[in-house]
This record gives C-alpha cells, sequence and structure tokens, in this order.
C-alpha cells in the first residue's frame, strides 16, 4: 500500500493542503501517512459558512441518519473505505495503522473499534438515553405530541467542534450522536490519530451521510485554537490545566482526567477479595489509558490487603508484541512522556505515607519491550489520605488504594468521573446516588469502564445541542 | 550582474570609508582594523572580510554616528523596525524609501493597482519606514494612502502575556477601522499583512469593495497560506503581490506566481542596493545549495546606509534567478527556527 494522503475535509469537499505534514511508525521511522495541515484561516472561513452546512444537513430526517449510522457501523468494522485520492482502508490497515502511530496494541484498537461501531449501530438505544425517551424522529418536525404533552425542540447551535486527542480513539465515540442528531461536526484530529475519525467520516459518507455533516481539519496549535474557542459548542481533550482553563466556559465540555473509583461499603469490606477482579478491569482496561479507568479503590478496610492481592492480579499483566490478541498494555511513543510519569511517581513516593505495594512483584516500572517503552501497572497503598498519590491520575494502569470509614468517604471522594459503589446498604446507595461528585454512578459490580449506552455520559449532549422550548399551538 | 555588483561595491566603499563622505561610525570602525576597506574590499565577495553586522549598534549607537559625511545638515527620518520589544533598532534615511519604492511601483500593473487611485495601508505605522514608503508609493502612482495603524509590539506583549482576548479585540478594531475607511471612501488598492488581510476578508467581500490589487508583507507566508489569501480570501478576483521587506533592507520584489510554483514566493532584494543570500546557519561565511533551507543574510549598500552580512532573524530557501532578476532569491521565508520552536509573530 503507498503512502496516504490524508486531506482534510470541507463540507463536502475534500481539500488537499499543501502544507504536508508526515505521521511516522513510531518504532521504524518509517512514514505512514502524509497529512494535509490546513492553516487557521481555512476553519475560520468555513465557521463563516457553517449556517448553509447545518441548514442542508438539516434537511435529512433523524430516521435516516439512525440508518445511515446503522451501515457506517458496518463499513467502519469492516468495509474498505476510501483513506486518500484513489486508496481504500480496510479495517485491518486501520489497526495496522493507529497502533504503529499510536502505540496501542491491535487487541486495543479493535476494543475501540468495537465501542464507535457499537454507538453507531446502537444509536436508537444511545438518543434514547440521552433525550430521555424522546421520539426523535419528529425533531425535523419541530413541534410534536408525545405521551399527551406538545413538545418542541429548537437547536442550540448550528455546529460542534471537538478536539480530539491521539491517544485514546474510543472518544470518538462521543461525538457520533451530534451527526444522527444532524448538527454539523467540525474535527480537529489529534496529531497521531488523524486515521480514526477520518475512517469514521469516510464509513458515514459511504453509508450515505450528506457531505455537510464534517469539516476535518488536520491543522496545528493555533487551528486547534480557532476550534476551541470559535465554536459555538466544543468538546475537547486535556489534562487537568485544560479543564481548568476552560471552567467557566459553559460552551466548552472539557474531558479531562477522570478520577474514576471504586468503592467498597462497610457490608463489604470482608467480601473484598470476591472483587478483585472487577478492580483490576476498572484498573487495566484500554491499557488504563482512559478516564473511566479507576484511579483510586476506597475500602472501609483491608485496605493494604487489597492493595497487595491487587497488585498480585496486575503483575500478570506483561508488555507483549503489538499485534498479540491478549495484549492490554500500550506503548509509550514519547519516551519523554514515560519518563515524565515516571519521576512524577518516584517524586509522590518520596512523600511519607505510601508505598508502591507492585515494585517488589514487579521490579521496575519502566521497561522496554520489542523496542519500544511501557509503565507496568503500579498499585500503590496509600496510608496518608491526604498524600498526593491519592487521588492522582496517569496514562497507564495506575491505582492508589485507600483507607477510609464509610461515612466519610463521599465527602473526600472529590470529582469522580465514574463510581463504581459496592453495597448493599440502602443508605449509603442513596448518599452515594445523592453526591454530586460522581458524574457517573454504578450501584453494584458494575467495571467502572463499562458503558451503558442508554445513559448520558459526561454531560448530556442531546441538551447541549437543543433545548426544549414552551411552546403553545392554537389550531 | 556580478560585475555591476561588483562595481557597486568600490563605489559603497570609497563612499563609506572616505574621509570626506562616511559616516563616523565606519570611519572610527575602519580606523581601528588595520585595513582599507576601500583598497581591499574590491568586489562583493571581498564583503565577506567583514563581520557579521550587529543589530545592536543600531540600538545603542546614536543615530548621529550614522550620518555620511556628505549628508551632514540635512535632517533625517528615523525609522525603526518592526516587532521589537526593548530598545528597538533605529535606521535614519533620507531618500531610500522613495528609491526603493518608486522602482517597485514601476513594477506593478495599472489594471492591478490603478493609477490615480487612492490607497489603504492597514498595518505598521507609527515609527517605520513602511509608512512614508506606503504613502510615496500611493502619490508615486498618481493616488492617495488611507492609514489605519496597527502597534505590533502591543500586540506581541498581548500574546506573550497570554491575554488573547485583548489581542483579538485589539485586531477587531483594527479591522473595523479599516471596513469603514472602505465603505465611505474610494480605495482601489491595499497594502496590509496576511493576518490582517484574511481578517478583513471576514469582514467584508474584498473584490466586492472595489479592491483591485493587494501588496502584502510582514509575517511568514507559507505556500498553503498564499493559496488560501489568492483563492479565498481574494476570491480569486485580486491580484496579489507578497513582498518581502523591512527597515534595514528596503524591499523584495516577488516572482510572478505561475502555477508551477504551486504557492511558493520567492523574492529578490533590490540588487545592487541590498544583497541576500542564503548561508549555513553554522557556516554563515557559505551559501546553501539551491532549494535548500538556510539562515537569510542581508546586506544593503546604498550612499545614505551600509549594513554588511546582517543575519536576518528569519530562514528560507535559496532559489536561483529569475526573469527580471540575475541574481539568487529567497523563497517561503520564515522566522529562523520556525520549524522548530514557537514563534510569536502576533496577529498582525
Amino acid at each position: 500500500m503507498s503512502i496516504p494522503l490524508i486531506p482534510a475535509y470541507r463540507f463536502g469537499e475534500t481539500y488537499e493542503s499543501l502544507d504536508v505534514t508526515e505521521i511516522t511508525n513510531f518504532r521504524s521511522g518509517d512514514p505512514l501517512a502524509r497529512v494535509g495541515s490546513v492553516n487557521a484561516g481555512v476553519i475560520r472561513r468555513d465557521l463563516r459558512r457553517i449556517d448553509a452546512a447545518f441548514t442542508e444537513f438539516q434537511k435529512s430526517s433523524v430516521g435516516q441518519m439512525l440508518a445511515i449510522c446503522a451501515r457506517a457501523a458496518d463499513l467502519f468494522m469492516q468495509g474498505d473505505v476510501p483513506v486518500s485520492e484513489g486508496a481504500l482502508q480496510s479495517p485491518q490497515d486501520y489497526v495496522e495503522m493507529l497502533s504503529a502511530t499510536g502505540g496501542l496494541p491491535h487487541a486495543l484498537v479493535r476494543g475501540n473499534m468495537e465501542k464507535i461501531a457499537h454507538v453507531l449501530r446502537e444509536m436508537p438505544t444511545v438518543l434514547k438515553g440521552l433525550t430521555r425517551g424522546l421520539d426523535v424522529e419528529q425533531l425535523q418536525e419541530g413541534v410534536w405530541q408525545q405521551d399527551g404533552l406538545t413538545l418542541s425542540y429548537a437547536p442550540s447551535t448550528t455546529h460542534l467542534g471537538v478536539v480530539l486527542p491521539s491517544n485514546s480513539p474510543g472518544v470518538n465515540s462521543l461525538w457520533l450522536p451530534a451527526v444522527a442528531l444532524r448538527v454539523p461536526v467540525l474535527l480537529k484530529p489529534g496529531r497521531e490519530d488523524p486515521w480514526t475519525p477520518w475512517r469514521i467520516i469516510n464509513a458515514l459518507l459511504a453509508a450515505g451521510c450528506p457531505g455537510s455533516a464534517f469539516g476535518f481539519y488536520p491543522t496545528d496549535h493555533e487551528g486547534a485554537d480557532v476550534v476551541s474557542s470559535s465554536c459555538k459548542r466544543v468538546i475537547l481533550f486535556g489534562d487537568a490545566k485544560t479543564v481548568e482553563r476552560h471552567t467557566a466556559n459553559p460552551n466548552v465540555s472539557v474531558h479531562g482526567p477522570g478520577y474514576s473509583k471504586v468503592i467498597l461499603g462497610a457490608d463489604e469490606a470482608e467480601n473484598w477479595e470476591s472483587h478483585i477482579d472487577l478492580m483490576a478491569d476498572s484498573v487495566v482496561h484500554n491499557g488504563g489509558r482512559s478516564c473511566v479507568n479507576a484511579s483510586t479503590i476506597v475500602v472501609p478496610a483491608h485496605g493494604r490487603d487489597v492493595a497487595r492481592r491487587l497488585a498480585e492480579r496486575l503483575a500478570e499483566v506483561k508488555p507483549t508484541s503489538q499485534d498479540d490478541p491478549a495484549a492490554q498494555l500500550a506503548a509509550f511513543l514519547n519516551l519523554q512522556v514515560a519518563d515524565a510519569i515516571e519521576a512524577m511517581l518516584n517524586q509522590g513516593l518520596g512523600t511519607p505515607g505510601a508505598e508502591d505495594v507492585s515494585e517488589p512483584l514487579r521490579g521496575s516500572r519502566v521497561v522496554d519491550c520489542d523496542g519500544l517503552r511501557y509503565l507496568l501497572p503500579t498499585v500503590v497503598y496509600c496510608e496518608k489520605l491526604d498524600h498526593p498519590l491519592a487521588k492522582s491520575e496517569y496514562l497507564f494502569p495506575y491505582v492508589s488504594v485507600v483507607e477510609i470509614a464509610q461515612d466519610e468517604v463521599l465527602d473526600w471522594i472529590g470529582p469522580t468521573l465514574v463510581g463504581t459503589v459496592i453495597s448493599s446498604d440502602e443508605t449509603f446507595r442513596r448518599a452515594s446516588a445523592a453526591c454530586a461528585d460522581i458524574d457517573r454512578l454504578n450501584l453494584g459490580a458494575v467495571p467502572t469502564p463499562t458503558v451503558q449506552w442508554d445513559q448520558p455520559h459526561e454531560g448530556n449532549l442531546f441538551e447541549w445541542l437543543y433545548h426544549r422550548r414552551a411552546i403553545q399551538v392554537v389550531s | 550582474m556580478p560585475e555591476a555588483l561588483d562595481q557597486h561595491v568600490r563605489e559603497m566603499m570609497a563612499w563609506h570609508f572616505g574621509p570626506d563622505t562616511g559616516c563616523p561610525f565606519w570611519l572610527a570602525w575602519a580606523g581601528k582594523q588595520g585595513w582599507d576597506p576601500r583598497e581591499e574590499v574590491q568586489g562583493f565577495d571581498d564583503l565577506a572580510r567583514f563581520p557579521n553586522f550587529d543589530g545592536e549598534w543600531l540600538r545603542f549607537e546614536q543615530p548621529e554616528q550614522w550620518v555620511p559625511q556628505a549628508f551632514v545638515g540635512r535632517p533625517y527620518n528615523i525609522f525603526e523596525t518592526g516587532g521589537t520589544t526593548g530598545m528597538p533598532k533605529q535606521r535614519i534615511g533620507w531618500d531610500d524609501y522613495k528609491v526603493d519604492y518608486e522602482s517597485f511601483g514601476d513594477t506593478l500593473s495599472d489594471d492591478e493597482f490603478p493609477r490615480g487611485r487612492n490607497w489603504l495601508m492597514m498595518g505598521p505605522t507609527g515609527p517605520r519606514r513602511l509608512r512614508l514608503s506606503i504613502e510615496h508609493l500611493a502619490n508615486y502612482r498618481g493616488g492617495s494612502c488611507y492609514f489605519v495603524d496597527l502597534d505590533p509590539r502591543w500586540v506581541k506583549r498581548l500574546i506573550v502575556n497570554g491575554d488573547l482576548d485583548q489581542a483579538k479585540a485589539y485586531m477587531e478594531h483594527v479591522i473595523d477601522q479599516a471596513v469603514m475607511i472602505l465603505e465611505h471612501r474610494d480605495v482601489a488598492a491595499v497594502f496590509t499583512t496576511p493576518r490582517l488581510l484574511e481578517s478583513l476578508g471576514e469582514k467584508v467581500s474584498i473584490p466586492d469593495a472595489g479592491i483591485k490589487g493587494v501588496f502584502c508583507g510582514g509575517t511568514e507566508m507559507s505556500p498553503q497560506n498564499v493559496r488560501f489569501l489568492v483563492e479565498e480570501v481574494l476570491e480569486g478576483r485580486v491580484a496579489f503581490k507578497p513582498v518581502y521587506g523591512n527597515t534595514l533592507m528596503g524591499l523584495a520584489h516577488s516572482k510572478p506566481l505561475v502555477a508551477q510554483d504551486n504557492f511558493s514566493v520567492t523574492y529578490y532584494a533590490p540588487q545592487p542596493r541590498a544583497v541576500t543570500r542564503v548561508v549555513d546557519p553554522n557556516r554563515t561565511d557559505q551559501v546553501v545549495d539551491y532549494d535548500t533551507w538556510g539562515r537569510v543574510e542581508l546586506t544593503t549598500m546604498t550612499k545614505e546606509f551600509f549594513m554588511p552580512c546582517f543575519l536576518e532573524r528569519d530562514e528560507a530557501i535559496r532559489r536561483g534567478p529569475a526573469d527580471g532578476y540575475a541574481w539568487d532569491g529567497v523563497g517561503e521565508v520564515r522566522p529562523f527556527g520556525a520549524s522548530e520552536t514557537k514563534i510569536v509573530e502576533g496577529v498582525y
């Protein structure tokens, strides 16, 4: 296969920028794709004509879009879809390319593919969850009757801007409902992963989606800034600093660290061993890179035992070849990032009150395997609740274990994207349900990365794109 | 051209190092060297005898030090470089800017930059040579010039301080003033920077506003930027003349773009008054091969100002001669080190 040239896409037209960058196999340095990087002005220009794209896209019905999404799911998973002028990309090509440029093993890429395809396929369920059961196919009518009520929803925006990361292809599932809801998206792909959004776009186009649905802009920092500062609604991904920078802007939904947690109630204190597999799954799923991975385990007792057993379980997770179907860890293509994380952890461990329980089982945390650098799973037992590592999150399977009384835990946890609360104590379950710090609450033994697609995730995209208006109709 | 250039060099050595014509700075400098440029510099290549001109001299020497004896008693203009912070570099002058811009004006097409019609300059005016130059150009071609100022030093400070909202607000303020002029006055030609041109195009259709030609410079213009400006901002209906210049050089013209250039702009210095070379950043006495990136070196040689082998804060591709320009050009000029570090060029 020759090196593809991935273009920009401007609401129906591909656009080959003269500014071409290469993305390479991070191990060999061989070029794998050339990407046309547009100047920020192109995005600004397209935003000026976004109303026309919106009007055009709104001519499709939600019913049509749901059928298109379903067809696109199959094309995304199994089809050969265009990747550049005259060239097709097979699913295996996609897996290999993304793995080679992003460091994810093939198995994790496939897992992310499944997640994206599932959202496309199950879009009616997803929209049902987002809209709390609205008959979304009536959206284009503007006004309709449902359950004896007159309803009317109006778009709150003509577009959704998304600044994507390079290290987690599954997050592309977050913007897909906008397409089903007929709201154009402007996508700024991560540098090392133009593959995923571009493959989704091409699968949707091949399935019959109008071109007016997409702007796709490989670009530089200035271009990313245009998307994040000029779009009326924006989803972006970043670290705690990014979250802080945008926290006051209601038009920006920042997906940063999740600080997801598994919390055992007092009634499960003696039953901790039966939850070790759930804890391990919550930590290591998707290479431990997601905001939905558990980064803290909270138990009312036996904290040191939990940490030790979890460390034993996670010590079984080793780096292996990229194409090993059992691979669970993702490599760091930027060695400086791995080294920086290692330095931060060592600095944290230098503060008294925390112990790297994995260390005796694991040896060095940083290992090179098959020419790639990995950070091995790490369980830290934090004796002190205010220890800096107690509520930290890193881009690999890292988890702290803390011991805290049940009646204090909900005051302590802080922002928690996913909280899995394992307890039969109705009072504790009610208190958890009332806890504003938990964004997604799993009551019972549900691993933190498990997503039930009829539930909203990190805010409700529908309520962000459409708003219900008061309506009175006189016939 | 080489012989004509060498002849010009000899004349400049005689002028700037002659006790009756040279300026105090160069005469004092030569007195400490133990060699006489008038004897040992017989052609352009011999300018390698000079060290790279130190830009700090233009910051800290008093302007009087640069007045050639032949100009003593004649008041001069003081021009400053663009977006500098701190004490600016200053170049004094009398008529050079007029000569440079008349030469440029003679190359403009009457269809694209109609004679007798008015100009608008939107960009850094203040203490810069550009402000008088553009007005002179407009006058030279029979028109007048409206001005909208932008202070790049303030923009640079806003950006460095992370005050991007203020930077954007300031640019809006600048653009709004330009739109006002276009709406109420007859203007056919514009000088501005690429970024301001784009912003103007976001507010009005530039061709529909009556603009026939745009003359543009000041910051980096990659081929993609040029293409975007030509095809989208100017809608393919307005002539576009990129230029490369600054207070120290004057004005380098660009070769007219043709299809095979693929929007890659090449500039040619106004030899023999100024000469640009693309040199190896690590061996600045050596030029790089053609079609290779290197650092831009500028030598300016007029009766008003002599500045040998000055290393610009720009890099470029060395390009060969072209029609009308029998000497090397510099292509795709951008800030030196742009491929490795982030340079604050500002919103202008």
